[in-house]
């Protein structure tokens, strides 16, 4: 998350996180069915009450159906030729960073991501999770002093088992969709996060994902709670190694704001997108919802998704208690053949609730990027209000964009605005760069992180510059 | 006044070009010396805007045949960036607006691209803002300016001073400048045209193109040029502009027709 990397270093190398890390890993056989349900919680050594949420979840994940609806084209996953729990050889989680496998570490610092003491980022604490276990958390001590919870999802299950029991699954219900019912079976690890009351959580917090294993499924599990009057900015990034296959990740995240609480949730993605053939590459099929539940309370999405093969994701805010505020800040790029099916719901149930949607799409190559969103307006969200602004940029003449924008209000005295454009770069504006000495690539990257500025403004400073490379760094070659 | 040895800067030699597939320039023959200011005047249509554009490399016009040289060597395989960086400076009549991207940043990646061809230490930010500001003074600018998304929402006499900014910037070794008087008010105009005096060295050169006698009283040209019809029909000195200025473009059509008889 340092932008310490050049410009020239990223350009030169298209995915520089496509690495494999030689470990020795423990790995359950493939296939799902109860018993690997079973297997999985007792290798996490969970309470009962844990368990009967998975099998709960596995009878309703049965009788459902893959979802098709989105038009997304991909091969159907084989879900009983994937493994559920791969972690590293070691002892279930380490108590201090000095016992963890030194080869973990050295992933980590390669991803940029530096967690021993000496090279740890400042500002930032990081759960660091290495498919499907956290391997490590940094300054778990110092956010304890204020009272904040920040560790692995199996660690809160065993030291918190009650806020686990009154919270997981109760903004993503077990039988929301296909894959959130899968993820509630068998997920395997993510993040906890618990605010207390008036706490302003004194560093960013932030996860990041790494898939190492290429048939491994990546099923984390989020889940951030911000009591009344306190407030977190949470990150998340994601890489994975270049592999020929396709590989599933299916997420559930989890947002809880109560009373005049705000929670920022920020993700840059960049799995693995498959080669120039559209071979290979992550299946990102992920289920994102916060609630406000108390009254002013806040929660803002703000996502770059530039990697995977297929992104299916619809970071939402359920906006319950009266005047609250639920935002989502989008940027999705497409290059060669990925297709991202992304947007957002706005649930409007309280009074007086505002959302924002700013969503810019990017497509190049032979790309499909769409913006799909729900606005909807229940019949007791008087003054509510919503604005919508969902711009697509197209680059080349094989790639497509499409808006969907779903719009229901039962409620007369609200407001929703929407609006929308597509464009192409245009000449003039490059001609004006290039004629001042600018060349060609930089110029239409500049071009881009203009189109995007307005998301970039949301996202923390550090990570909007290390997002910009990584638009650049993307289209490297696809423009022209 | 210029003595005739001074070095060539520009040179144009029998110069067709096309956009989407209409020959609009046919023949047109330019020799640009240090130290030079010429005025291009003519007609809407006649081709002076193409001619700059050409100069400056825009990729929808073609060079049909012709040459065009700068400082001795062949531009017309240069893309506009190389031009550009070399010392070829276009001064657009329309600049086009760019959202989101903020003005100080393109005016330093822009500058430090010229630098780095003149091979001078590339500025960063805070070198960059020094440079800026005592620029800004050149066209009586408001560092606001600097804060604003290029061009985004600037008025007609702002845009024009934000072109003159990057000429003084660029330290172009010719500047085109396309209509920089078009839409300018009384002051406005003053405040451009002293700063093209200002930055006007002995060793670069200016071509300015314009409808209007007015500019002219600002700028003193060396050489004015009409144009129509895509060619340069008839070149003289400052007395030329205000002879047209007196009896208007029909004077330029009478010619073509005198020309036509002659033949």
């Amino acid at each position: 998350m340092t932008s310490t990397n050049t410009v020239e270093e990223i350009v030169s190398q298209p995915y520089k996180y496509g690495f494999v890390t030689e470990i020795e890993t423990e790995k359950i056989p493939k296939g799902l069915n109860q018993d690997v349900i079973r297997l999985i919680s007792t290798k996490k050594n969970e309470p009962e009450f844990l368990l009967k949420f998975r099998l709960r979840a596995y009878e309703q994940w049965l009788k459902m159906k893959e979802p098709d609806w989105s038009g997304l084209t991909y091969s159907k996953v084989d879900y009983q030729d994937l493994v559920y729990y791969a972690a590293p050889k070691q002892d279930i989680k380490k108590k201090s960073l000095d016992e963890v496998d030194p080869k973990l570490l050295e992933t980590f610092d390669k991803l940029g991501i530096p967690l021993s003491e000496q090279k740890r980022l400042s500002n930032v604490a990081v759960d660091a999770v290495f498919d499907s276990v956290s391997i490590a958390t940094t300054y778990k001590e110092k956010l304890a002093e204020h009272g904040v919870i920040f560790c692995s999802i199996s660690e809160a299950i065993s030291e918190y088992p009650d806020l686990i029991e009154k919270y997981m699954g109760t903004v993503v219900p077990i039988n929301d969709n296909f894959f959130a019912a899968l993820n509630s079976a068998v997920f395997s690890d993510g993040s906890f996060v618990y605010i207390p009351k008036g706490v302003e959580c004194p560093m960013e917090l932030s996860s990041y994902f790494r898939i190492n294993s290429g048939d491994t499924g990546q099923f984390e599990r989020t889940l951030i709670i911000a009591e009344e009057s306190s407030s977190v900015s949470y990150l998340e990034g994601c890489t994975a190694p270049m592999f020929d296959t396709n590989t599933l990740h299916a997420a559930v995240v989890e947002l809880i704001a109560l009373d005049k609480a705000s929670i920022k949730y920020s993700t840059v993605q960049n799995w693995y997108a498959g080669n120039e053939e559209g071979v290979g590459g992550i299946y990102n099929f992920v289920t994102k919802r916060g609630e406000c539940r108390g009254k002013k309370s806040k929660i803002s999405w703000s996502q770059v998704e530039t990697g995977s093969a297929i992104t299916w994701k619809y970071p939402s805010c359920v906006l319950q208690g009266d005047n609250s505020i639920g935002e989502f800040y989008s940027i999705a790029l497409t290059n060669n053949f990925q297709e991202a099916d992304t947007g957002t719901k706005m649930i409007h149930i309280g009074k007086n609730t505002k959302s924002k949607i700013v969503s810019k799409g990017i497509s190049a190559g032979h790309s499909k990027n769409s913006y799909r969103g729900l606005v909807s307006i229940s019949p007791n969200a008087e003054g509510s209000r919503n604005y919508s602004q969902c711009d697509s940029m197209l680059i080349g003449d094989k790639a497509s964009a499409n808006t969907y924008p779903y719009i229901q209000s039962k409620q007369p005295q609200s407001n929703i605005e929407h609006e929308a454009s597509t464009c192409r770069i245009s000449e003039d504006q490059l001609f004006y760069l290039q004629s001042r000495g600018i060349d060609f690539e930089e110029s239409v990257s500049m071009l881009i992180s203009g189109f995007c500025s307005d998301v970039f403004n949301e996202l923390p400073m550090e990570f909007a510059s290390e997002a910009d490379k990584l638009l650049a760094l993307k289209l490297e070659g696809s423009v022209g | 006044m210029i003595s005739s040895n001074s070095e060539i800067i520009l040179s144009i030699e029998g110069l067709h070009a096309s956009v989407e597939d209409q020959e609009i320039l046919h023949g047109v023959n330019l020799l640009v010396r240090e130290g030079e200011i010429h005025a291009i005047m003519g007609r809407n249509g006649s081709g002076k805007s193409t001619l700059s554009k050409v100069i400056a490399g825009h990729p929808s016009y073609k060079v049909l045949s012709g040459s065009i040289q700068f400082n001795g060597t062949n531009i017309l395989d240069l893309a506009p960036e190389e031009r550009a960086r070399i010392g070829i400076f276009l001064g657009f009549q329309y600049p086009v607006e760019i959202p989101g991207v903020s003005n100080l940043e393109f005016l330093r990646v822009a500058t430090n691209s010229r630098r780095k061809q003149l091979l001078k230490t590339e500025l960063d930010t805070f070198e960059f803002e020094d440079l800026v500001k005592e620029r800004l003074k050149i066209v009586e600018m408001d560092a606001a300016f600097l804060e604003r998304s290029v061009n985004e929402g600037f008025s007609g006499g702002e845009k024009k001073r934000n072109e003159i900014l990057q000429m003084a910037l660029l330290e172009p070794v010719i500047s085109i400048l396309d209509e920089t008087d078009s839409g300018l008010d009384i002051d406005a105009l003053r405040i451009v045209a002293s700063g093209i005096n200002r930055l006007s060295q002995p060793n670069s050169a200016t071509i300015l193109i314009t409808h209007y006698q007015r500019l002219l009283n600002e700028i003193t040209p060396d050489f004015v040029h009409i144009m129509a019809d895509g060619k340069i029909i008839k070149t003289g000195n400052k007395e030329l502009a205000i002879d047209l200025e007196k009896s208007g473009y029909d004077f330029i059509d009478k010619n073509i027709k005198d020309k036509e008889m002659a033949k």
